[in-house]
């Protein structure tokens, strides 16, 4: 039988393991033994891109064991497109972290090991397939982040951990609860309830699992009920308004390298939840409250770009820009899930938009790790300041790496030729025909978000040069190749979606089946 | 030759008080090697015992002891037991680790302490209630001397209230069990305190609804039963270190394993008239210990206050009735007898043996976490344990016991969530007061960092067994589950379970 997937969630957490053994002295060989192990995943994953047959939808790669028999609970591991996307994300995100995270002289081996750990919680995130053994690694991920927001954060580093951690336990919790009530709900006399997702995605399209639980707790809402514990739980992670309150002091207490993870990867886990979970379990809650679902995204994705115009400080405008890209990603799933019996071929509308989303999730990820990588290395030159009105002119001093970011920005703004384009077009494509009125108001979300990109182009690469940053240096031979990377997959994926669309279409089109019915 | 368990132990303090008054480091492996025998024995004799498929209990002596009432010297074990007389060898090897630098009349402290798991044993593998009540009477004693002469904070107060409330407890359950021993009587034709055998006895229902409750709160009160849970706190912070790893490690589950064992199989009618009462109060404690928890000021009560909360669900558990609940409630009771007891090891030797102060106002200004960096992580690690997060012991069990709790209960069920929410909360402020706080020393702290003693080889030994036992059965339940589940479909547990939901 094929172990890839195992190995590859291992590998992380035994390099953590190893790299927390070494000790606080040896810190050349800490960061450089951590970079192998993220080297290590990402040929793996690139292996499993190089394996995986784009043109089955099916699950790829698994691995199925008994755990604990008599709950249900198994060791089950498998990839379609969504999943093998993320890993992919996963594995590019987090070795260019740790090289962010050089100069980092602080419990240097603690800090490499949480970051690794928090890699193997996501690789164990997007590919476990049964909801104990998934809901593991989803908490897993949660405690590296933790301390490495509460260790090695900025000033306000304590309250924003904490918080951080009790939003997303409330979710966790009332996750795990409506979990439990599934299982309770098809537990027959002789088997034990189910985990599976797989399992669970049959039932709920045959209607069976709404019957199944209303038979079981004798109320004829508990559906709803249990719907929404679920939906806390990932809402929060995204997060969606009004969920979010978390996100901004966290992004911005955070080490840069570590907001870079935060948002480049674990962010998704809340919309990999929504795809993988909510949708094909739960289509006739959505269904039931799809309107005030639908303009929740819509608020998300509006008040979150106004909000990021107000803000005064990069990180935060930035955190706040990737709440409105995800919600772009929630706006699209919902519209999905709708019937949407006056369009015309509903099929290939909520293809488009569920492709967009998946692309969006991955452009969003390699985009805004770069901006916060960007962010990092200003950082590092301004001795920690990162006002928006601390800089200007920076164009004259630093052009290339006004350039460089100056790309980021553009693809996270969306501009043609770009990956940020391709995702959010093809969400506002499928979009349009399936929730006009949402869709149409929604634009104002990304007219605010060119304002306030363009606003911090202007305000810190334009205009009179503050004298303070006369001296400032341009970026390293090293630097250069560090964000080279994120910024050539930008234009290859700019001009060449496909390279992402054709491993995840079969997918989608077995999500769209899903939802149909 | 799981009996040897609980002659070892006695062997060991008889050797203990021949020792010479001074031999401290003697008598310390003295109490080792004895209760790693111990361990050593429960593990061997549980995997040689060879539980039959349908969960009846295997005996493993049973002598008259007096004929005229019907007691008989009567051991045996079933899974429950086994899982508990393994908790118990491991709690007594930890806490004994943990105890290391005691000093003080150091032959006497290892003799209360082995006199008090040789009764923890003699519990766990008694059938007979007559040996049962006199095994769990047995173990006041040494629990009242371990914190009156060894302890701290308010030692004498804490022994006082420990000792008044179990022996109130235990003499509800006299009262009930010489109850329900008449009653037999007239039933079966001849006097008999047989568990197995009054277990077959059907008890009038009139008779169980009060009979019921008197031996269930005798019991809960050492489970820490809210609002009988007051002697829990000030008795786990007065009592040193191995104490307090013991009392919310083992002594705890005496009272929780008697409400199975004794109470709710005995008198299943009664049990299911208060299943409600039960559940409502166990969820109060969850809630309600998990609150005081998060505003204490002194570490030790934070860890004193959790484990009302974690017993909270072990009482949930045992009130669902029904197989998935009590199979929670038993791992629960494991699972907290380990994670509780790593805890009060940090809190109580690592870092108050050094630091000398449990007020967090203190601590926050000691940067514990970089000082000790071991005890630091360790408590992280008991701490996220004892959060339920899954891959740990407490996870397997508390789910379980939410998932019984949701067919009996919902309401109650959700409400017990926001128990575990305000559980992350405490944790995660003790994480922070207590180890990884930034305020800076002040300056009338005079900014002396003592250097402190290094985390010493036995504390990490200790440290290091209990994290394993807790990984182990997070990753691998079905371990213990095997045991378990087995014997809770047997007849002993029949009425109990048929009758009740579903």
């Amino acid at each position: 039988m094929n172990h890839s997937l195992t190995i590859l969630t291992l590998v992380p957490l035994f390099g953590g393991i190893v790299v927390a053994g070494l000790g606080g002295e040896r810190k050349n060989l800490v960061r450089g033994l951590s970079l192998f192990f993220s080297l290590i995943s990402l040929t793996g994953a690139l292996c499993l891109w190089t394996h995986f047959n784009g043109a089955s939808g099916e699950l790829q790669f698994v691995e199925k064991f008994d755990w604990v028999p008599t709950l249900g609970i198994q060791y089950f591991l498998g990839l379609d497109g969504l999943g093998l996307l993320m890993v992919m994300l996963t594995a590019i995100v987090v070795p260019l972290s740790i090289l962010v995270s050089w100069s980092m002289n602080d419990r240097t081996h603690v800090y490499n090991a949480l970051i690794l750990w928090l890699q193997a919680g996501l690789f164990g995130t997007f590919t476990a397939l049964n909801f104990i053994h998934w809901f593991m690694f989803w908490e897993l991920g949660l405690i590296p982040a933790f301390f490495l927001v509460k260790l090695w954060g900025g000033p306000n580093r304590g309250p924003a951990a904490t918080q951080f951690f009790i939003y997303t336990m409330v979710g966790s919790v009332a996750l795990l609860l409506s979990f439990l009530a599934i299982w309770l709900a098809t537990k027959t006399s002789t088997q034990p309830g189910c985990f599976d997702f797989i399992e669970l995605k049959n039932l709920a399209h045959s209607g069976e699992l709404t019957t199944k639980l209303q038979a079981a707790f004798g109320w004829q809402h508990i559906g709803l009920i249990i719907f929404f514990g679920a939906f806390l739980g990932f809402a929060v992670k995204v997060p969606m308004a009004p969920f979010h309150t978390w996100l901004p002091a966290a992004y911005s207490e955070a080490p840069s390298p570590v907001t870079m993870l935060l948002t480049g990867v674990m962010s998704k886990m809340g919309v990999y939840g929504f795809l993988r979970i909510l949708l094909p379990i739960f289509p006739e809650q959505i269904r039931q409250v799809l309107t005030p679902l639908i303009w929740l995204s819509v608020a998300t994705i509006i008040l979150s770009a106004c909000a990021a115009f107000a803000q005064r400080d990069l990180k935060r405008m930035i955190a706040y820009s990737s709440v409105n890209h995800l919600g772009y990603c929630l706006l699209a799933m919902f519209a999905a899930v709708g019937a949407a019996t006056s369009v015309n071929q509903p099929e290939i509308q909520k293809a488009a938009a569920l492709d967009g989303v998946l692309l969006q999730m991955f452009n969003h990820g390699l985009t805004a790790s770069a901006l916060f990588l960007f962010v990092a290395l200003i950082e590092k030159r301004s001795a920690g300041l990162r006002g928006l009105d601390d800089f200007g002119g920076l164009r004259k001093v630093v052009p290339v790496f006004t350039g460089l970011m100056g790309i980021a920005l553009f693809s996270s703004l969306g501009l043609p030729g770009l990956n940020g384009f391709v995702g959010e077009f093809l969400i506002f494509k499928g979009v349009f025909p399936l929730a006009p009125w949402a869709a149409a108001v929604s634009t104002v979300g990304l007219l605010v978000t060119a304002i306030f990109l363009l606003t911090l182009i202007q305000r810190v690469f334009c205009g009179p040069l503050n004298e303070r940053w006369l001296h400032m240096p341009d970026l390293t031979t090293a630097e250069r190749f560090l964000v080279l990377p994120s910024i050539a997959l930008m234009f290859i994926l700019g001009v060449w979606p496909q390279l992402i669309l054709g491993t995840i279409d079969a997918t989608v089109v077995k999500l769209v089946q899903q939802l149909t019915f | 030759m799981l009996a040897w368990t609980i002659y070892i132990s006695f062997l060991g303090v008889l050797v203990l008080m021949l020792l010479p008054r001074d031999a401290a480091r003697a008598a310390r492996i003295v109490a080792l090697s004895t209760a790693v025998l111990g361990c050593a024995v429960a593990f061997v004799g549980a995997i040689q015992l060879q539980l039959p498929a349908t969960g009846e209990a295997v005996a493993i002596t049973q002598t008259p002891w007096i004929p005229s009432i019907g007691a008989s010297y009567y051991l045996a074990a079933d899974g429950i037991s086994l899982v508990l007389v393994i908790l118990t060898g491991l709690a007594a090897v930890a806490g004994i680790l943990f105890s290391w630098n005691i000093e003080k009349r150091t032959k006497e402290f290892f003799a209360f302490y082995l006199a008090l798991i040789g009764g923890v044993y003699g519990v766990f593998l008694s059938f007979d209630l007559l040996l049962l009540f006199v095994f769990y009477e047995l173990t006041i004693i040494p629990k009242y001397f371990l914190i009156a002469r060894w302890g701290s904070t308010r030692k004498e107060y804490g022994a006082m209230k420990l000792a008044l409330y179990s022996f109130v407890g235990s003499h509800l359950v006299l009262i009930g069990l010489i109850a329900a021993w008449v009653v037999a009587r007239s039933q079966l034709g001849h006097p008999s305190l047989d568990l197995i055998e009054l277990s077959k006895v059907v008890f009038p229902a009139a008779f169980q609804h009060w009979v019921f409750p008197l031996v269930f709160v005798g019991f809960a009160i050492l489970a820490g039963m809210w609002p009988f849970h007051t002697w829990a706190p000030t008795g786990h912070v007065a009592a040193p270190t191995a104490g307090s790893m013991l009392l919310a490690g083992v002594v705890m589950k005496l009272g929780a394993y008697g409400c199975l064992r004794v109470a709710m199989v005995l008198f299943p009618e009664g049990a299911r008239e208060w299943q409600w009462v039960i559940a409502a109060l166990a969820v109060t404690g969850i809630i309600y210990g998990a609150g005081v928890a998060l505003v204490q000021r002194d570490f030790k009560f934070v860890i004193g206050y959790s484990s009302v909360s974690h017993m909270g669900f072990v009482l949930l558990g045992l009130a669902t009735l029904n197989t998935i609940g009590l199979d929670g409630a038993v791992l629960q009771m494991f699972s907290h007898g380990i994670i509780a007891g790593l805890l009060f090891g940090v809190v109580g030797r690592m870092v108050y043996d050094r630091t000398h102060t449990r007020d967090f106002n203190d601590l926050e200004r000691m940067n514990v976490g970089k000082l000790l960096p071991f005890a630091g992580v360790t408590f992280v690690i008991a701490g996220v344990a004892s959060m339920g997060l899954p891959g740990f012991s407490g996870f397997v069990a508390e789910f379980q016991v939410l998932m019984g709790a949701w067919q009996v209960f919902p309401k109650l069920t959700i409400l017990s969530g926001v128990g575990i929410i305000v559980g992350v909360a405490y944790t995660l402020r003790a994480i922070q007061k207590g180890f990884y706080s930034d305020i800076p020393p002040t300056a009338q702290d005079g900014h002396e960092e003592h250097p402190m003693e290094p985390i010493s080889v036995p504390e990490r030994a200790g440290a290091v067994l209990l994290i394993a036992a807790s990984l182990v059965i997070g990753l691998f339940p079905t371990l213990l589950m095997n045991w378990i589940e087995p014997c809770l479909r047997s007849p002993l547990f029949a009425r109990l379970l048929n009758g009740g939901a579903q």
